[in-house]
């Protein structure tokens, strides 16, 4: 087996801007997101991931944008989400240059969203985020049900729904890949949700990214090691500078764990 | 100079096809001119001609059905023409006999073989086999000339959960390994055909690209 694991930077973009901040060495316009894909890609990340958090409606179209200058400069895999919710979207970013989509809320408002949409454009570009945090009623061990709910609209809007079932429905609705973000862990820096990615991981078939609270290279090693993922995301110790990506691929090969070395 | 028609046919990733062939066309500075089109009249005159194909094996092949003319003249300008051609992804499995993802499709038959589910030896690899692969040549071919392959050469970026099974042995060119080979390239005279992107995979796919457009097969 020679199928490398996968390291994926994240980027938030809000307006045709990177928001959350970025700052690398060379960046001349730290707000750019095509100059940051650029970086990534010249450092030797696997895929890359723009997260379209723009509320409003008028600002959406600049993300197609941003995608299609990306896709003139970087050829890697770019993946996007946030509001994904029709067929005619997806049609649009993936016209403009994207690999894959990642679809949330609109896959637990409308499941058959997702088989519709693996059927027109293949299971492989479709991508379901599942955003899950431990429920406050967990019984471990007490219920049928997993420690974990999911949740929607950014991880606002609570839906009662079991995160591991839910995984398991959207494989089979044709979902290529499952993102799998702790909401508990998402920017603490304190490590993946290992629990959660594992049993995710182990009750599918696809591949699963996980996300969520990465703080250090170890914790890079340990969502593949112990939560089984197929491919790790992270946003911040990139971002910052804290960790250079041919870094971590360094120490996660050192770990044991086969990468792809620039 | 070289002409390449990238054929759409409403799959795939065409807009990324294209960029990565018209940066190729910019570094080689010969005024390459890389045509994304439906238009049979475009591909009849083109030098060269890539089918990119993102999506299921049905589908694709019906997409390809449903542009008036176009099979037959793929025929004309590829098979009895000559025509250096380059199927990618889907676009590649479509050469095939048949495919046999969800149902049984007829294919365009010019690589006798099969389009099956890949069946990893080991049931804990995960389906689609996703992300960056090393390939393995089967025998040597030009379009690879210039590219590390191997356990420790460049990589290439795959997503797909079938394949294509060659009949003829001769038009295996490479392989993957992943719980067992996979095809990763399938070639017969100017025909050729990668199971990866090589669009999307960086300095490998760049140099396969810059290969093609020197084609003289």
């Amino acid at each position: 087996m020679s199928l490398k694991t996968r390291i994926i930077p994240c980027l938030d973009v809000a307006g045709g801007r990177v928001v959350k901040g970025v700052n690398f060495v060379d960046l001349v316009d730290a707000g750019d997101p095509v100059e940051a894909a650029m970086a990534y890609d010249a450092a030797g990340a696997d895929e890359l991931t723009f997260l379209d958090i723009t509320a409003s409606h008028e600002g959406r179209d600049t993300i197609f944008e941003v995608v299609a200058r990306t896709a003139e400069h970087c050829f890697m895999p770019v993946t996007v989400g946030g509001g994904v919710r029709s067929i005619d979207d997806i049609r649009k970013l993936l016209l403009a240059g994207a690999d894959k989509v990642a679809i949330n809320s609109a896959a637990v408002s409308d499941p058959d969203f997702i088989a519709r949409a693996a059927d027109k454009f293949g299971n492989q570009c479709i991508v379901v985020s599942v955003d899950a945090k431990q429920r406050l009623d967990a019984k471990v061990g007490g219920d049928n049900r997993s420690e974990w709910e999911i949740y929607t609209h950014g991880g606002r809007k609570p839906t009662g729904i079991d995160a591991v079932e839910f995984a398991a429905r959207m494989v089979e609705r044709g979902a290529g890949e499952l993102l799998v973000t702790s909401m508990d862990r998402d920017g603490t820096k304190s490590g993946f949700d290992l629990k959660l990615t594992r049993a995710i991981a182990d009750s599918v078939e696809v591949p699963v990214i996980a996300s969520g609270g990465v703080g250090t290279l170890q914790d890079l090693v340990d969502g593949v090691t112990e939560g089984h993922a197929s491919a790790v995301l992270a946003a911040s110790i990139f971002h910052f500078g804290t960790f250079t990506i041919p870094q971590a691929k360094a120490y996660m090969a050192e770990r044991g764990i086969a990468m792809r070395m620039a | 100079m070289t002409t390449v028609a990238i054929i759409d046919y409403g799959a795939g990733n065409l807009r990324s096809a294209a960029n990565a062939f018209e940066r190729v066309a910019a570094e080689r500075g010969q005024s390459d001119v890389i045509t994304v089109t439906a238009d049979p009249d475009v591909v009849r005159k083109a030098d060269r001609i890539m089918l990119p194909g993102v999506g299921a094996f049905a589908d694709c092949m019906a997409g390809l059905e449903a542009v008036p003319g176009m099979i037959d003249l793929l025929d004309e300008r590829v098979i009895r023409g000559g025509t250096p051609f380059l199927g990618v992804c889907v676009g590649m499995q479509l050469l095939a006999s048949e495919g046999r993802e969800k149902v049984v499709t007829k294919g365009l038959g010019w690589i006798p073989g099969a389009v099956e589910k890949i069946a990893p030896s080991d049931r804990g690899l995960k389906i689609p086999h996703m992300g960056w692969n090393t390939i393995f040549p089967a025998r040597p071919h030009v379009l690879l000339d210039g590219i590390e392959t191997g356990e420790n050469g460049l990589h290439a970026y795959f997503v797909h959960s079938y394949h294509l099974k060659t009949d003829n042995p001769s038009d295996l060119v490479a392989t993957t390994n992943y719980g067992g080979a996979l095809t990763a390239c399938v070639g017969r005279d100017n025909i050729f055909g990668t199971q990866f992107h090589p669009e999307k995979s960086q300095a490998l796919g760049l140099k396969l690209i810059e290969n093609f457009l020197g084609w003289a097969p």
